[in-house]
């Protein structure tokens, strides 16, 4: 079983824990065995620069060409350059997650609605599998 | 001695003065904020626990007067206690309905009720049909008319108060948003 996701420069990660949690950032550098310095760019994501354990990211599929320690005006650039964003956000993680945020704000009407969507839908099925004969 | 004399009147029995009684202060009742008029409310105590109604405005008692509509679920013209309702964040826009003859006296119970206590403890215990007064029929057709047309303007809304709340076991109520 060989690792696909590396902790290295220009990483993207999730950070799943504390006051950025649900945010993407980069990592810039490694500190130690524990720990390493992260940078969102800021105007993307919303991530300070910060030292941050890995205990608290989930690494992506998705890097960053940086070089170490790179600046948040290069960094921004190196985003835009790779498209990170808009590759993130058509990834199924990124799907799931936002699936995640609706449902949990649904109001009583919308989950209503869904309701009643589910029903039609599983009459269309059932109907579907009626005439195939099953 | 005294530092002042005795004043030479004094009446002859002590009366103590009037304690100054301040009027009281009558303030609005204080309702939820989430609380409006036209706000689609989930009823969880009473004879309709588990209804939505909509909410038509806060009475000077404090109750909530409320309306199915009637015709959807069944709800009549009825004061609730904000204390046993959800506030959803479903708003129905009711600036056509005019419920502004409708107070606290108007449902304040008739004392002809209490006649032949005799005759009524002999006959047993037979549940009495409930008589609905004219007015309030009249009343709640003139409401609902408004009502309903609100209603019919949203997609689905009428279906939605026609259904019932109800918990699976899968809900988390202190989760959900309403």
């Amino acid at each position: 079983m060989v690792f696909k996701r590396y902790v290295e420069v220009g990483r993207v990660v999730l950070i799943n824990y504390g006051p950025d949690a649900g945010k993407l950032a980069t990592i810039i550098d490694i500190v130690d065995q524990n720990k390493c310095l992260v940078d969102g760019p800021l105007e993307v994501t919303g991530v300070p620069r910060q030292v941050i354990p890995y205990s608290r990211i989930a690494l992506t599929d998705l890097t960053v060409k940086i070089q170490r320690n790179a600046r948040q005006k290069t960094l921004k650039k190196a985003w835009e350059e790779a498209d990170a964003m808009a590759k993130w956000e058509s990834s199924s993680w990124a799907k799931k997650l936002a699936a995640k945020k609706k449902r949990a704000s649904l109001s009583d009407f919308d989950r209503f609605k869904v309701m009643v969507a589910k029903k039609q839908k599983a009459e269309i099925i059932a109907k579907k599998m009626a005439e195939l004969g099953a | 001695m005294t530092a002042t004399k005795t004043p030479r009147y004094y009446p002859a029995e002590d009366i103590k003065p009037a304690k100054a009684t301040y009027r009281v202060k009558q303030n609005p009742p204080r309702i939820r904020k989430s609380i409006t008029p036209g706000t689609v409310l989930i009823l969880l105590a009473g004879r309709f626990r588990g209804k939505r109604v909509v909410c038509l405005k806060a009475l000077e008692s404090g109750l909530l007067l409320v309306s199915g509509p009637y015709k959807i679920n069944g709800v009549p013209l009825r004061r609730v206690n904000q204390a046993y309702v959800i506030a959803t964040s479903t708003k129905v826009d009711i600036k056509g309905v005019d419920v502004s003859s409708i107070t606290d006296e108007y449902f304040a119970r008739s004392k002809e009720a209490a006649k032949d206590g005799e005759e009524e403890f002999f006959q047993g215990d037979a549940p009495k049909p409930a008589v609905v007064s004219d007015q309030r029929k009249a009343d709640q057709k003139k409401v609902d008319d408004a009502l309903l047309k609100a209603v019919a303007a949203v997609p689905m809304l009428e279906a939605y108060l026609a259904a019932q709340f109800t918990l699976s076991s899968s809900d988390k109520p202190h989760l959900m948003k309403f």
